[in-house]
């Protein structure tokens, strides 16, 4: 699949809630050629910042030729990036890594936390494929504010928790799954790794497939420089050393297939 | 004006100066979308070992001002996996190919360098400087008497030239350069990543899970330039020099110090299409400047 770098200009950005912001940038050929669970390398404006930082898409739009990042903030580069205002230019490069693998099957998105918004293009994409709302089920947790909760309803039924119980079930993603009496037949998750590491065991005990999107710090982006690996069952293409490179091989995985 | 961009190491020559840092470049698969590596001298791959090395714990990296921290700790798929995937795909591009070598033990570089005899690269890079293993390595490269066993040993079998790729983390740089020159190396690469060090202070820890890492990117350049020229004036090698270079300007202060190779190292992580750029400005530099041969420039600041 082929990557570009592309000066975008900036089109909007708004704070969802304290640290959490919304940029929308246009950079065409990368939403030509993006699919839901890649993500783009958004470069610093100063050269002494110069590894490129890794953001998820949380929506493409190929008509309008826009890629939407929902981050964090987090440290210098992404503090730059919330400066960002309409008609400012970032340069970003993409799409990188590989998504998720879709399928008509009754499905759960499960995401925590910031891993939320790449979750967000998967329950359109599955929505684009013609699936029933009743069987995209949609799980969220988060510690308190659930920034892009309203966005995922028009995909499918939504299930909150939230560390202190202010809306939905109190608690983890697994216990508002138990709490709701949710079942399917594959899940597609992003989140911080206790939360991908609970969902690992428990599609294992009910015998269905999970992918899981994992993060690590990367430098390269494109699978060179072997920095963000993850410990694979198998072994790796690349090293052959039981290795995956989070970067390329994912980020996103069949939970079987790694260690987490 | 025609001019002349092609330079000489060990009896090899390469089209231009400009070649990558081994490790930032894998074997150039992951490049090529970005890159014409027919447009680079040469192609410096990352080290490849007797066996498969699975590397480090993650986290591997972190970024400093003007840089990075790395500890991979060479993971590589081991000569036989790279002897039947690697070398026949760079032997699709009209480029040289120089093959890193590392090892935990002198058996162990040789190893590959003798399974590297028959087979169609261009030149070896020893690497005895990489200070993320914890034997081999940076072992050999801290010592000059260590310096000049292993090049001794490894010159003994090579069939290729062998490039010495020398490590910054010592008192005197010129001393290794002469210990390697004296046991028969045919060139020598510098400078390797400087030891260094980050502290995540929120979790009160190591920001590299191997504590220690390589410092690269700009913040070493000065460090870089200075070394390569100590040692063009203490040896007689041919010098790949290489630090934080990210464009062509900072190639050409390598040259002028006396480098008659470069390689971008960091950079590339930060902008795959860094390499291809660097020799391009350089050839333009010769033309604004009415430099009709590169290797006038080869160490002309003195």
């Amino acid at each position: 699949m082929a990557k570009f770098q592309e000066m975008g200009e900036v089109i909007s950005q708004v704070c969802l809630c304290p640290g959490i912001f919304d940029l929308t940038i246009k950079a065409p050929q990368i939403a030509a050629e993006a699919g839901c669970g890649q993500f783009v390398a958004v470069y610093s404006k100063d050269a002494a910042h110069l590894l490129p930082r890794p953001i998820s898409l949380c929506r493409i739009n190929r008509q309008a030729g826009t890629i939407r990042l929902v981050y964090r903030v987090a440290g210098y580069g992404t503090d730059e990036f919330s400066r960002l205002a309409a008609g400012d230019s970032v340069r970003v490069f993409g799409p990188l890594g590989t998504g998720f693998f879709l399928s008509d099957k009754k499905a759960m998105i499960i995401g925590g936390g910031i891993g939320v918004p790449p979750l967000l293009e998967t329950a359109a994409a599955l929505s684009r494929r013609g699936m029933r709302r009743e069987n995209i089920q949609i799980v969220l947790g988060y510690r308190n504010e659930c920034f892009l909760k309203d966005e995922f309803e028009q995909f499918g039924t939504v299930y909150i928790a939230t560390e202190d119980g202010s809306t939905g079930v109190k608690g983890t993603v697994i216990d508002a799954i138990n709490a709701n009496r949710l079942s399917a037949d594959v899940i597609y998750s992003c989140g911080p790794a206790p939360m991908l590491r609970a969902l690992k065991a428990y599609s294992e005990e009910k015998g269905i497939t999970c992918y899981v999107s994992m993060e690590q710090r990367m430098a390269c982006g494109i699978g060179a420089c072997l920095a963000c690996v993850c410990n694979s069952t198998e072994k790796d293409g690349h090293s052959q050393v039981n290795n995956k490179r989070v970067c390329a091989d994912g980020p996103v995985f069949n939970a079987k297939d790694i260690v987490i | 004006m025609s001019i002349n961009t092609s330079v000489n190491i060990a009896g090899v020559t390469l089209k231009n100066p400009v070649t990558v840092c081994s490790g930032t470049f894998g074997s150039g698969m992951e490049f090529v979308e970005f890159t014409d590596l027919e447009k680079l001298g040469a192609v410096t791959t990352k080290g490849v070992a007797s066996v498969p090395w699975a590397g480090n714990p993650v986290p591997r990296i972190a970024e400093t001002p003007s840089g990075m921290l790395n500890a991979i700790g060479l993971q590589n798929p081991g000569i036989d996996v790279f002897c039947e995937r690697d070398i026949p795909f760079l032997k699709n591009f009209d480029t040289k190919i120089i093959v890193n070598v590392c090892g935990h033990s002198t058996e162990e570089y040789v190893d590959v360098v003798k399974r590297l005899a028959d087979q169609p690269v261009d030149l070896l890079e020893i690497n005895i400087s990489c200070p993320n293993v914890k034997e081999g390595g940076i072992a050999f490269g801290q010592k000059p008497e260590a310096a000049y066993d292993i090049t001794k040993e490894v010159k003994k079998y090579a069939k290729q030239p062998v490039i010495m790729k020398l490590s910054p983390n010592v008192t005197d740089i010129t001393e290794m350069a002469r210990a390697v020159e004296d046991a028969g190396a045919d060139a020598v690469s510098l400078i390797n990543t400087i030891t260094g060090m980050k502290i995540d202070i929120n979790r009160r820890t190591f920001a590299l899970a191997n504590k220690t890492g390589g410092l690269s990117g700009p913040a070493i350049r000065p460090v870089a330039v200075r070394m390569v020229y100590q040692v063009a004036q203490a040896v007689k090698l041919p010098i790949i020099g290489m630090g934080g270079i990210t464009c062509a300007e900072d190639a050409l202060e390598f040259i002028l110090a006396g480098a008659t190779a470069v390689a971008v190292g960091t950079a590339n992580f930060a902008d795959p299409f860094t390499a291809v750029r660097v020799a391009q400005g350089i050839e333009e530099y010769m033309i604004r400047q009415g430099v009709k041969d590169i290797n006038e420039l080869i160490g002309a600041v003195r």
